[in-house]
């Protein structure tokens, strides 16, 4: 790669960039700052819908009550009850009990707590429909 | 208190430690030159270790390798440990703190605060250098490589992600720091050439029966693409492909999963050892990167559903990895006999 050919697609980054190594016109290898990849970003879009498709099902069968918002925070997250299990320390068979909606609304404020903490939300929105499929 | 720590960017955040680290006591180093010398440079495609339930594809080798090795190249005194209790694990890393010694922590990046939500892989192999601790609002300072200034973590965050529970590695608190470094550099030449050698011999010396590591890894992924679409269907399949894309770009690799920043290392040996076969073998380290790049290309046209130009097949990927393991099987080998 070409020192002018490092690829300053911004999108995902933030602001913040990330170093790439190219070879100048001397042939000599220098490092240069990369905004991002427009093909970086294309696998992440991708990756990125398809969490967002997901979740988007997800939700249609909370409002049927065919499961709990669990399920959905779980998967926006990226996610598997496994994943969930490992990180909370509860079991995968109480997991999936509480995947019932009406399990899921008796639970303890310590338990919402356990698992809000891992899904990086508060109580609060663990409970609520959300508004947006953001 | 904060220990004055030159905080650098780096492309990876393993070596990004390191250079850091390395440059604290007086010792300067590049990234590329800590990557060659530590002969970093691998490939694993790996079936039976899962990420986000689909293979794990690496680019380099295992994390936390790289310290060890330098460590030992170098002749340094340094020490790693891992910790049951975490109160322990914290209490230590104060304790080293106030000694003014920077301290390196392999932790989880899912619970960064600081990181971008896209950037959260459940993957607990990053690495960042804690330099201090703010005792007004308690907050350590943290240097982290991927990011182009120092920033803060509160001790609840920093416990929290050393002691990451889920992803591909339950994490035990590992921190590592140097103790001592030599008076002075040991023969120089001698280690680029040594730890060239072993780079041939980890991407080459496998047997057939060992397919996921080296070469015999890249040949794997190329036999395994082709049967995705119908192992998976055309969806998930995808999916597959975009997490190879994003472990040869996105994970700090300096482009083209670290192809790149070997050939800057071996330019660098070239100049040390006075090979200067090696900038010859740079140039082709390079054309091997630029390949690499173009299976990133290739393959990101799979994910858009309506682009058009032109369009390519899991096969066409397949043969283009394919030609990559038969260049880079032919360039380590050849490597190997000219230092």
């Amino acid at each position: 790669m070409k020192v002018g050919d490092v690829p300053q697609d911004s999108k995902y980054l933030n602001g913040n960039s990330e170093i790439n190594y190219a070879v100048d016109d001397n042939g000599r290898y220098q490092q240069i700052a990369s905004t991002g990849w427009s093909v970086k970003n294309d696998a992440l879009d991708f990756v990125m819908d398809d969490i967002n498709e997901e979740c988007a099902e997800i939700l249609e069968r909370v409002k049927l009550g065919e499961t709990s918002l669990l399920e959905y925070y779980a998967a926006k997250n990226v996610m598997s009850l496994e994943l969930l299990s490992r990180y909370t320390g509860i079991s995968l068979r109480k997991i999936r009990q509480h995947l019932d909606p009406h399990k899921f609304a008796e639970l303890d404020e310590s338990v919402l707590l356990k698992y809000a903490d891992a899904l990086r939300i508060s109580v609060d929105e663990l409970t609520t429909f959300p508004q947006t499929d953001q | 208190m904060e220990i004055t720590f030159e905080h650098k960017q780096s492309a990876h955040c393993e070596s990004g430690v390191i250079v850091n680290m390395l440059n604290h006591y007086g010792i300067k180093l590049s990234e590329p030159m800590v990557l060659g010398l530590t002969y970093g440079l691998f490939f694993t495609h790996m079936p039976f270790v899962k990420m986000s339930g689909m293979a794990v594809t690496s680019f380099r080798t295992f994390p936390g390798m790289l310290f060890s090795r330098i460590s030992k190249m170098l002749n340094m005194q340094s020490s790693m440990r891992r910790y049951i209790i975490q109160s322990h694990a914290m209490r230590d890393l104060d304790a080293l703190l106030s000694d003014g010694i920077p301290v390196g922590c392999v932790v989880g990046m899912y619970y960064l605060p600081y990181m971008p939500f896209e950037y959260r892989f459940h993957f607990n192999g990053h690495n960042i250098c804690i330099v201090g601790k703010d005792e007004q609002s308690n907050e350590y300072i943290v240097s982290d490589p991927m990011l182009n200034a120092k920033v803060r973590l509160l001790p609840r965050d920093l416990q929290k992600v050393r002691f990451a529970k889920g992803g591909t590695y339950p994490l035990l608190g590992q921190m590592y720091w140097i103790n001592k470094v030599p008076d002075s550099l040991p023969d120089m030449p001698m280690l680029v050439r040594k730890a060239i050698h072993k780079n041939c011999w980890w991407m080459t010396s496998q047997p057939q029966c060992v397919t996921f590591a080296g070469v015999n890894g890249i040949e794997l992924l190329s036999r395994r693409i082709t049967k995705w679409e119908d192992e998976f269907g055309p969806r998930r399949a995808a999916l597959n492909l975009a997490q190879v894309i994003r472990m040869l770009e996105e994970i700090g690799t300096g482009g083209a999963g670290f192809r790149f920043m070997y050939a800057a290392f071996l330019q660098e040996a070239a100049q040390m050892t006075g090979v200067n076969t090696l900038n010859e073998f740079s140039e082709r380290m390079t054309q091997i990167g630029d390949m690499w790049r173009d299976f990133a290309y290739r393959s990101a046209r799979m994910f858009k559903k309506r682009s058009s130009g032109e369009q390519y097949t899991y096969s066409d990927l397949s043969c283009l990895l394919h030609e990559i393991a038969q260049n880079e099987r032919q360039f380590f080998t050849e490597l190997n006999k000219v230092v």
